[in-house]
């Protein structure tokens, strides 16, 4: 292997991982807030790609119908709570966001898929169709489960993973799509050629973390959310529902999801089932900062870019065998470096 | 006029064991109630129950609405606010962020004046103003209770409950935390303690209940309770009665 080698090769690892750490931190975010550790964010992922493809072709994406039947089942979920109760306070709301929200992002979808409009108003549009799952995933999945224990709410998880690839695929088909990449451009750095793809991929990566952590720095809505994570008990004294947590959390991995399938889409051919393996490698990246840390998790998942680039160099068909297999020593030194904590009780 | 806050029947129980067997307290508008009791009496089960934590039995009337239907957060964004004896601060935010999320229902509600709130909960602990950017969990035992009640005042409550809000401090800080409370009163709080410093609870307390192993046992003016033989004898001690029969 020549410098040129190891250049193209960290190139592509690094443009990896940057997708990888936003699949790591959204990860965390979803565990430290809602202690669900949560296996799907892939599919968001594959969403995300899938639906931008579709829109490419002209085509109609699956996600319309997926997202107007997901809100149909969340508004009726609502609506049999809301009945058995007797309060029907909250029943508008509802409707508004799991009813006439989805059929309005629907028509515009379906208005605008034939007229190809521009790439900025497709990613966009991309990402509002897959937004919504966010909230209705928490609402139909994980809220009836708030007191559950974190193992239950794993199995859950898994459970949910299979539904949302099974509806991948009713929805999108078996085939793959892969999208244009979304520039040509080439920069001549010395004995390097970089990718405008690759620039593109981690500048918009660092610009969404930097985002995100405005957010959570800054407004009351990503302080409460770390309020929540920090003391579930505490929160609620101020009126900081886990239900609003939630639905707030799972929304923010939604869009994370979908702004990572965009990215990934013009570099590797994505299929319904694709989101599994890359969520399993945010997954280690989020294990590298014990689930608990954003910085540790997005070095985490940056080196298992790297590992994945260069194991692919030198033993192809073992890459995803050596990218696992790292979890290991992780794993060892995590273990030896931590006390065990019972669980917390919950109230 | 009603009161602000009445249970009644209040019962609560942990799997088969009942730790609380239909209590009732009433608390007018603008005044302080006190029940005092020994460890396990049921106090902190009480008043958990009464925001809504644990599931319970029995009428919870806040300004004379059954609320017993509505989840904590509701019960919070009315102005019912618990200050627990665990504090529950974020131990991992900042001071000042502890102070702002207090006002976390406010904010939704789009309210104003709540910077005008923090100033004032600063003026009032001018420590918390001092250590404003360090982390809740580096704080000291009266500091982290300052933040707490800082905290319960950022929402603005109406009736506020607490939680020995003395446990563990110095009797300095102690004295401090009670003058605070009274000082609450005045501004219109109504203010429901639960107390095991039975002697500071009933002397800043209008009305004052018993609770024991679960059971109301004694109620009344908090002056006249303070001379109760039972009480005398249980919970202020000898030196108390020693004290009074000298002065007799």
């Amino acid at each position: 292997m020549d410098v040129q080698i190891a250049l193209l090769l960290s190139q592509d690892g690094l443009t990896n991982g940057a997708i990888y750490a936003l699949l790591a931190l959204a990860i965390v975010l979803v565990f430290v807030v809602t202690r669900v550790l949560w296996v799907p964010q892939g599919e968001f992922v594959s969403y995300g790609a899938l639906t931008l493809a579709s829109l490419q072709l002209g085509k109609v994406p699956g996600t319309v119908w997926l997202l107007v039947c997901a809100g149909l089942a969340t508004a009726l979920v609502d609506g049999v709570v809301a009945w058995r109760e007797g309060r029907w306070r909250r029943l508008p709301r509802s409707l508004a966001f799991n009813v006439a929200l989805p059929l309005a992002l629907a028509a515009l979808a379906t208005w605008l898929a034939p007229r190809n409009p521009p790439l900025i108003v497709q990613i966009v549009l991309s990402i509002a169709l897959i937004v919504p799952l966010g909230a209705m995933v928490y609402r139909l999945a994980f809220q009836p489960l708030q007191r559950a224990s974190v193992l239950v709410l794993l199995i859950v998880s898994v459970a949910v993973h299979f539904a949302m690839q099974g509806l991948g695929l009713v929805f999108f088909g078996p085939e793959g799509a892969r999208t244009p990449a979304f520039t040509d451009a080439r920069f001549e750095l010395g004995v390097m050629t970089v990718s405008g793809q690759s620039l593109l991929v981690i500048g918009a990566s660092m610009l969404l973390i930097i985002v995100l952590y405005l957010f959570f720095e800054r407004t009351i809505y990503g302080k409460a959310l770390r309020a929540t994570a920090v003391n579930r008990t505490g929160a609620r004294l101020v009126g900081i529902s886990t239900t609003l947590a939630g639905k707030l959390t799972f929304t923010l991995a939604a869009g994370i999801g979908a702004v990572s399938g965009i990215l990934v889409a013009p570099i590797a051919t994505i299929y319904y089932d694709s989101g599994f393996l890359i969520g399993l490698k945010g997954f280690v990246g989020s294990v590298v900062g014990a689930i608990v840390s954003y910085p540790l998790a997005a070095v985490g998942a940056v080196l298992v870019g790297m590992l994945e680039s260069f194991g692919s160099f030198y033993a192809s068909a073992l890459k995803e065998v050596i990218v696992f297999t790292a979890l290991l020593p992780v794993l060892v030194w995590l273990s030896l470096r931590t006390r065990h904590v019972e669980e917390e009780d919950e109230e | 006029m009603s009161p602000m806050l009445e249970v009644d029947g209040l019962s609560v129980a942990y799997g088969k064991v009942e730790a609380l067997h239909g209590a009732r307290l009433v608390l007018p508008a603008g005044s302080i109630v006190t029940v005092i009791g020994p460890n396990g009496a049921g106090k902190t089960t009480m008043l958990a129950a009464i925001m809504g934590l644990l599931p319970a039995r029995g009428v919870v009337r806040y300004e004379g609405r059954d609320v017993s239907g509505d989840d904590v957060e509701a019960r919070v964004a009315q102005g019912l606010v618990l200050v627990p004896e665990r504090r529950e601060l974020f131990g991992e935010m900042t001071v000042a962020d502890n102070l702002v999320l207090g006002a976390f229902a406010r904010y939704r509600r789009r309210e104003r004046g709540i910077d005008a709130d923090l100033e004032a909960v600063y003026q009032r602990f001018p420590r918390l103003r001092e250590r404003r950017s360090q982390l809740a969990g580096t704080l000291s035992g009266g500091e982290r209770q300052m933040l707490a009640l800082g905290r319960a005042l950022m929402t603005r409550p109406r009736v506020l409950m607490l939680d020995e809000p003395s446990l563990g401090l110095a009797p300095l800080v102690v004295r401090e935390i009670f003058q605070i409370i009274a000082d609450l009163r005045r501004t219109g709080v109504s203010i429901l303690l639960v107390e095991q410093n039975a002697r500071a609870a009933l002397q800043v307390a209008d009305h004052a209940y018993v609770l024991e192993t679960g059971d109301m046992v004694l109620e009344g003016e908090a002056r006249s309770l303070a001379t109760h033989p039972r009480v005398i004898e249980t919970y202020l001690g000898l030196a108390a009665g020693t004290r009074r029969d000298s002065a007799a």
